[in-house]
Order: structure tokens, then sequence, then C-alpha cells
């Protein structure tokens, strides 16, 4: 068993009376998928948001590659190689590929971007994901389809020599051949040595990308299991009940809500 | 490298080659209507083609254009500023209080001035990004400041600068020995030339475009959109500054009471030039041809002796179709 690039142990957050994360522990390891699944409200998205430095913690320790780290920003975050790729897609759209890739982080002086240097980084980036859906990478992002979005979206993250990859349902608006490439994509982030986060509703998807499979039921971590030793059926009753036979939470009469 | 590359085109995603026409396409509509508008007035009037009046008209789009450069950059981002106006008016007295009244040199009044513009641009930003007033009403409350400061410091009387030498030069002026150029529209190149490239190629206008475009995304991208937005307010109100002076060195005296009214021709300017006033886009070039034909158009139907009245009614329709056509092309694209 690898030790876990990023480990999250004790997360709390609420907003206001509202506990939202309960003692979450969370693992996320080089070279392998862990899918992040629970029904809405579940703090998926949360999570995330905290891990990524946009939300700030009630408590909890995170340690990076070994050492206890604090997020503080969305700074702090990327800096240390976390990568979040948002639902909404965090790309401007009157900007092209290569802007929006490296957007916030430009290459050049201030006063003279450096945009050859740019796009050619932005096109070995791309090529190396095997992306080729994509025939400029100077066309504006506007013009480009929902899966070319996401694909940019992710190629953005991975531009960082990025170490951590969150990805929030990246497939949700996706049709059958898009969401088929942008799968191939997650894997690849993988094979290429990160550890990749994925939240999902599709069942589908987790159970063909994912090496692991972390259930959160009402704010609770329910489960980490690998994705090989369990089957659709106790995933689905994992989310919806926050337990299977002998994994999953105490029985709901014994947790204190 | 920022040419647009030709990229062969894609049909399910629309296409780079047709993206790139289309993103121009309202810039070389504009300057198509201003080589008709040129033509139109040529063949109308006798006295319309000449040097003498090529200059003129050139001569004339100084300051709006001036003021119209600086608000591009505020419109691109999702912004406006309707403080350019009174504003400038603000900073030709203040020109005056610095020159006459104070005392300082030239080459300490003059940009003392166009600083006092970037002052007001910055309290602007502040109070947008910061404070989080929507733009209007930021910027339309330091209209108010403006003009009953431009008043106030100015007793309500004329500033004449007759005392300050040169000082007319800086519109007026040939530096081009033996040509009848004004410095004023040497200026005005110089200042688009340069405002252009920053827009272009530098991280101010990377990110002008960028917050206009998606402002949530541009902070989730870490950047200090806050910041920026500061920034993008005060290098506006620099050309606030600028526009004073020029107006200032033109007249000869800094006229407290006539800013009013120049905020939304530099605004129609920018509009006419095709910047999207929802933001993400537009360009210097297109702004500057925008005001050119507000000039051209000013200045041709004074010379057909068209009535004042008639002048706005033409040039309110002008804004219409221009935006108009812009409408038309986001629906087809």
């Amino acid at each position: 068993m690898t030790e876990p690039i990023l480990d999250i142990t004790g997360l709390n957050k609420s907003f206001g009376p509202v506990h939202v994360l309960h003692d979450v522990d969370f693992a996320v390891r080089a070279g392998e998928v862990t899918a992040l699944v629970g029904d809405n409200g579940a703090g998926k998205s949360t999570l995330v948001k905290c891990v990524a430095g946009i939300y700030g913690t009630d408590s909890g320790r995170v340690r990076f590659r070994g050492e206890e780290v604090h997020i503080r920003g969305p700074k702090d975050a990327a800096d240390l190689g976390i990568e979040v790729v948002y639902q909404d897609l965090a790309l401007a759209d009157n900007l092209d590929i290569v802007q929006n890739m490296f957007l916030g982080r430009e290459r050049g002086s201030a006063w003279l971007l450096d945009e050859a240097n740019m796009e050619q980084a932005a096109r070995e980036t791309l090529a190396s994901l095997s992306v080729r859906t994509v025939k400029s990478v100077r066309t504006p992002v506007s013009a480009l389809s929902g899966g070319q979005r996401q694909t940019v979206a992710i190629a953005k993250s991975v531009l960082w020599d990025s170490k951590v990859v969150l990805l929030d349902e990246p497939t949700a608006a996706l049709g059958v051949a898009q969401t088929r490439q942008v799968l191939d994509l997650v894997r690849r982030l993988a094979e290429q040595g990160l550890g990749v986060v994925l939240i999902s509703h599709n069942m589908a998807d987790v159970f063909e990308v994912a090496d692991r499979i972390a259930v959160l039921y009402l704010g609770r971590m329910a489960a980490e299991v690998h994705t090989k030793d369990v089957t659709h059926g106790q995933v689905v009753e994992l989310i919806t009940a926050g337990r299977s036979g002998d994994i999953g939470l105490a029985r709901p009469e014994n947790a204190v809500l | 490298m920022t040419a647009v590359k030709a990229p062969a085109p894609e049909q399910q995603a629309g296409g780079g080659l047709v993206t790139a026409v289309k993103g121009r396409l309202q810039q070389l509509l504009a300057f198509a209507s201003l080589l008709v508008i040129y033509a139109f007035f040529s063949f109308a009037s006798p006295y319309f083609f000449s040097y003498g009046n090529f200059t003129a008209i050139l001569f004339s789009t100084v300051v709006i254009g001036t003021l119209a450069i600086g608000t591009t950059f505020v419109i691109i981002a999702g912004g406006i500023d309707l403080s350019i106006g009174t504003g400038m008016a603000l900073c030709a007295v203040m020109s005056g209080v610095f020159l006459t009244k104070l005392g300082l040199p030239l080459a300490l009044g003059v940009p003392a001035a166009i600083l006092f513009g970037g002052l007001m641009g910055l309290i602007n930003g502040i109070n947008v990004a910061l404070l989080k007033i929507p733009p209007f009403i930021a910027t339309l409350a330091m209209m108010l400041v403006a003009e009953g400061l431009a008043l106030v410091l100015s007793d309500s009387a004329p500033i004449y600068f007759n005392n300050v030498p040169g000082y007319t030069d800086i519109s007026t002026g040939n530096l081009i020995p033996g040509v009848e150029f004004p410095n004023a529209v040497l200026i005005l190149l110089a200042v688009a030339l340069m405002a252009g490239l920053l827009l272009t190629k530098s991280v101010l206008g990377r990110y002008t475009y960028s917050i206009g475009s998606n402002e949530e995304a541009t902070a989730l991208s870490g950047i200090d959109v806050r910041r920026w937005k500061i920034a993008i307010y005060c290098f506006a109100g620099l050309f606030i500054g600028l526009a004073g002076v020029m107006i200032s060195a033109r007249l000869g005296s800094a006229q407290p009471a006539t800013g009013m009214g120049y905020e939304l021709q530099a605004i129609a300017a920018v509009v006419i030039g095709g910047t999207s006033l929802s933001g993400g886009k537009g360009s210097i070039v297109g702004t500057l041809i925008g005001a050119l034909i507000i000039s051209v158009l000013n200045n041709g139907l004074q010379i057909m002796s068209i009535p004042q009245e008639w002048q706005n009614v033409i040039l309110g329709c002008v804004i219409l179709v221009a935006v108009y056509t812009d409408r038309i092309r986001k629906k087809e694209a």
C-alpha cells in the first residue's frame, strides 16, 4: 500500500449552525483515481472546496507528502500542487485555450507576455494527455464543445506540475463520446503519477476509472474501499443508507447526528 | 505571438477561422462605415475633403479619443465609468491650480494633473472593487463630486493659462517641423499605441479581458480580482487626467463646467468600436475608429450647416445601428 500523497484526518466544517462535515478522513494516493461519491448534500463539494482552500476548516489535519500543511487560500493549495477542476468550469469564454490554461500564471514579463512559449507549452501538455480533439490552441473557449471545454479545464490543471487534481463531476453535462474522452483523460492523469479525485454521480463512470471509492453520507465518511472489493449495489447502499452489510457507518440509532 | 493563426475550421465547434473573422467583424464594419461616411461628406460638401479639415477632424478627436481609450479598459473589464467627463473638467481645473495658482513648472504640473486623474480612478476602483458599489452608481457619484469640486476649486470661473508659457503648445504646437500636424494628435496616437500594446501584450490587458469575461473564473485562477479592478480604474483615470490637460491646453483655459456629456460621447465611441458593454471583448483600434466616426459626423454635419439638434439625433441613431449590428452578430454566433 502506498503512502497517501494527500491525507486528511478529522476534518470538520460548519456553516453557521449547519454541521456539514463530521470528522472526515480522506486520503488521495499518487497514481490512483479515488472516486468521491455521495448523495446531494452529502458534503462532496464542501470537502473539495476545503481541500482547495476556498473554505476554511473548523478543525482537522491535512498532511501533504507526509508533512502537515495549512491551506488558507486557493493560492496555498495551488502552491502545493493541488488543482481543482470545477463543475461550472472556471474558464473565461472570451479568452482562447492558451490564455485560459495560463490564466493567473502567465509566462514572460508582466509588460510583455511570452505568447510563443505559452502556446508551445499548451500544445505539449495537450499532446502529453493525447488530446487530439482540439484543432487550434488559439480557438476561443466560447467556440468549444462541452467535452472540449472539460478537456481544456483538465489540461489547465495539470500544466502546473500538479500533484493532486480534484475533478468535480467532469462528465455531468457530457454526451457518450465526450464522456469517453474525459474518462480516458482522467485515467491518463493517474498513469502520469498524479493523485486524482473524481467526484461523480455516475456509478458506471466510477467503476470504470476509480481504484478506490470514498463514500460520503450526510457529512461523514461512510467507507473508503477498493473498487474491486465492492459491487454497484453495495456502493449505492452506502450512498443512500451509509452502510452496507459489514462496511459503512454504525447503525443510525448509534450515530450522533 | 497573438497574431491569429488561421486554424483548420472545425465543424462541430464553429471553427477557428470563422471565429477569428467574426471577432473582427465589428471592427471591420466600423472601419467600413468610417470610410463610407468620409466619402459621403467628401461628395456632399466641397469644403469637407482637404488636408486642413482632415487634421481638424483628428484634432477634434483627441479629447473624446483619450477618454474613450481609458474607458475601453474599464468596459472590457465589465465595468463602466461615468465620471470621465466631469472628471476631465476637474483635472483641467487642477492643472490650472497646479500651474497658475501654485506656480509649479510645466514638467511638474502637467504630470500632477494626470496623476490626479489616476487618483480619481483609484477612488472609483476602491468603491467598485472593495466596497462592492455597482460601477454605474460609484462612478455616477464620482461624476457629481468631480463636477462640484471643479466649480469650487475654480470659484466657478475659467482659469486661464496666459502666464504659463508653452502650455497651449502641448495641444496646438507642431512637434514635426514644417508640417501642419498638431501635437495633440501625436499624443493621442502615442497613448493609443501604448494602450493597445498593454491591452494585448501585458498582464494588465490579459486580466482586463478575463475579469470582464468571467470574474469568478479569474478569481479561481488565483488572480486577485479586486486589486486588478482597482488597477484598471486607476489606469483609466490617468486618461481622464490626460484629457483634462489636452482640453485645457487646446482652449488655453480650464473651463470648470464643460465636462458633462463627454462621458457619453466617449462611451459611444467605445461601443461603436465594437467593445461589448457586457465585458470581455473590445479593442483600442475599434475605439479609435469609433471616436473618429463621431468626429467625422460632427465635423461633416457642421460643414453642411446641419443644426446642432439634428447632429445629436443622427449621432444617436448611429449608436443604435452600431449596437444593433453587434446584437445581430451575437445571435448568429
